[in-house]
């Protein structure tokens, strides 16, 4: 649905590559033109007129964003680089320092690189020990294991809310719950569900949620950071410079601004966080409900397609979403990719960032299919014809 | 070359590559290869006695470029020199970035004479030289 927005899917490209990044509405990039065209001023700055523009829609996105997951408020908002940032935010400014000697962070194999790097490099830094929750035989999280997993000793608990290689999605609201009650703090990594999904931060108990803004049609290098307010207000900032303190003397006497500012040193990405906010308001105008419904129509008939293709060997059968992995077999993900580019058709082959997950599903690399609202059941049938010409895909190779 | 030849070379040496399998043998240098911007990743093991490359062989997950390309450098190097590694490195860079190189020097290794075409598949031919390269102290540049 609203193909005829997206410039870039009138070029004749068929693109299943959405977990990586989402394609743009031309509303979207009108928006950043128009910052660059009509009121360029850098933000909390100045008092002529362009500058008040630019703090007045700045900020305005923050309220959309605190409306979107149903934050508390504006305060709770940090815009960041993105979800990379914004983890790496939470991890080195605020729980390296509550954390002690064997303490423990709980995660997955499954998860995302920026969810698990960070928490390596402090597992070493501060003696701490990075555990990982046993995943079912489909891959997924239980409460379960969940349980027996946390001890006494687990403080953090970081978790994609949907995961970006089986893209199943976790009781987000059930672990909120026991974090909750056993006083853990509760991270999740929105990257891959705020897109596609309702993330309502109070009803799912979550203490930090980060995101990024070019998953869901926004431009790149803009990211949120939402954190509880008592605890951003704890949040050391990792960058500092202008925009972020309030005073400072040559006798090193410093005072750094409030929440969400102290977080936010230097110019930020101004125009992308202006078009970020329209990108909400886009997606909250076709409204999540009818995407949800679109895409599990969609993700529906993708599965039961790609079940009828010679070979295959899909690596989240039992899974319910729009993320497919999948191997030819016989053929290299790669191959296989480069293959399918030759008819214009966009998947990711590789580890998908996800380097660990090899140990849980036996297989290194995938090609994988991440679907969004604008796809269609005419691109699939064509993934599909060109799937069963698997015979050619080393064929003109050079 | 005509393409089907080529075609046929590039998978005879990928469905069935030479020398593939690591040895247990402290003698050969290993050099662990992956391409920072894709997926293959391969181990190679040379042997090198008085100046000469007498042995080596690989292992590792790679797509058909990458594998077979490695596996007609495992031919093609074994007996060469230092010296005569670094022309065959020189004149195989030479033809994937579009320059003058010696087509007689490369033999085998001409299939991959049009893969320039495809630049996201130039580093798979290239993969399995960035470690010869460093075995044998390759310096870049000393091919402009």
């Amino acid at each position: 649905m609203n193909r005829e927005d997206f410039p870039i899917l009138s070029t004749g490209i068929i693109y299943f590559d959405n977990g990586a990044t989402s394609m743009k509405p031309k509303c979207i990039l009108d928006e950043v033109s128009e910052y660059y065209s009509k009121y360029t001023a850098n933000a909390h700055r100045g008092d002529y007129d362009n500058s008040l523009i630019v703090d007045e829609k700045y900020e305005e996105v923050r309220t959309k964003t605190k409306k979107l997951i149903n934050s508390k408020s504006d305060k709770e908002i940090v815009f960041t680089k993105g979800t990379t940032d914004s983890i790496n935010l939470v991890a080195n400014g605020f729980i390296k320092d509550i954390l002690v000697e064997n303490d423990e962070i709980i995660i997955t194999k499954a998860e995302h690189a920026s969810n698990i790097l960070p928490w390596l490099r402090l597992a070493k830094e501060k003696n701490i020990i990075v555990k990982y929750i046993p995943l079912n035989e489909n891959n997924e999280v239980t409460i379960e294991n969940l349980l027996n997993t946390i001890s006494e000793k687990t403080k953090v608990i970081s978790l994609a809310h949907i995961t970006n290689v089986i893209g199943d999605t976790r009781p987000i609201k059930e672990i909120g719950q026991i974090c909750k009650d056993k006083g853990i703090y509760f991270i999740v990594d929105g990257a891959q569900s705020v897109p596609h999904i309702k993330a309502d931060v109070q009803e799912l108990n979550i203490d930090f949620l980060a995101f990024s803004a070019h998953k869901m049609l926004g431009p790149t290098g803009v990211g949120v950071l939402y954190g509880k307010e008592e605890y951003l207000e704890k949040i050391n900032p990792q960058v500092l410079g202008g925009g972020m303190n309030s005073t400072f003397t040559s006798a090193g006497e410093v005072k750094y601004k409030s929440i969400p500012t102290a977080l936010e040193a230097g110019t930020p990405n101004i125009e992308g966080v202006i078009a970020f906010g329209r990108a909400i308001d886009y997606l909250l105008e076709i409204g999540y409900e009818k995407i949800n419904e679109y895409e599990k129509e969609l993700s529906e008939y993708l599965r039961e397609k790609l079940n009828l293709v010679r070979n295959i060997e899909i690596y989240n059968k039992e899974i319910e979403g729009s993320i497919v992995a999948f191997n030819i077999k016989g053929y290299f993900a790669q191959d296989t990719a480069v293959f399918l580019n030759k008819y214009k058709i966009c998947v990711r082959a590789g580890n998908h960032c996800a380097k660990i997950l090899e140990e849980e599903i036996n297989v290194k690399n995938t090609c994988r299919i991440s679907l969004y609202f604008y796809n269609t059941k005419e691109e699939i049938d064509k993934l599909i014809e060109v799937l069963n010409k698997q015979e050619e895909i080393l064929d003109n190779i050079v | 070359m005509d393409p089907i030849i080529k075609r046929n070379i590039i998978l005879e040496n990928y469905q069935n590559p030479e020398k593939k399998g690591l040895i247990d043998d402290n003698s050969y240098l290993k050099m662990n290869t992956n391409n920072e911007s894709c997926i293959d990743n391969l181990d190679i093991m040379y042997k090198i006695e008085n100046g000469i490359i007498t042995d080596a062989c690989f292992d590792g997950e790679a797509c058909a470029i990458s594998t077979s390309a490695t596996s007609i450098m495992m031919k093609k190097i074994i007996g060469l020199s230092i010296e005569e590694a670094k022309e065959l490195i020189k004149n195989y860079e030479n033809m994937l970035y579009e320059r003058p190189y010696n087509e007689n020097i490369l033999g085998e290794l001409m299939v991959y004479d049009e893969i320039y075409k495809q630049p996201n598949r130039k580093k798979c031919a290239l993969l399995p030289f960035e470690s010869l390269k460093k075995v044998v102290g390759y310096e870049e540049n000393n091919d402009n």
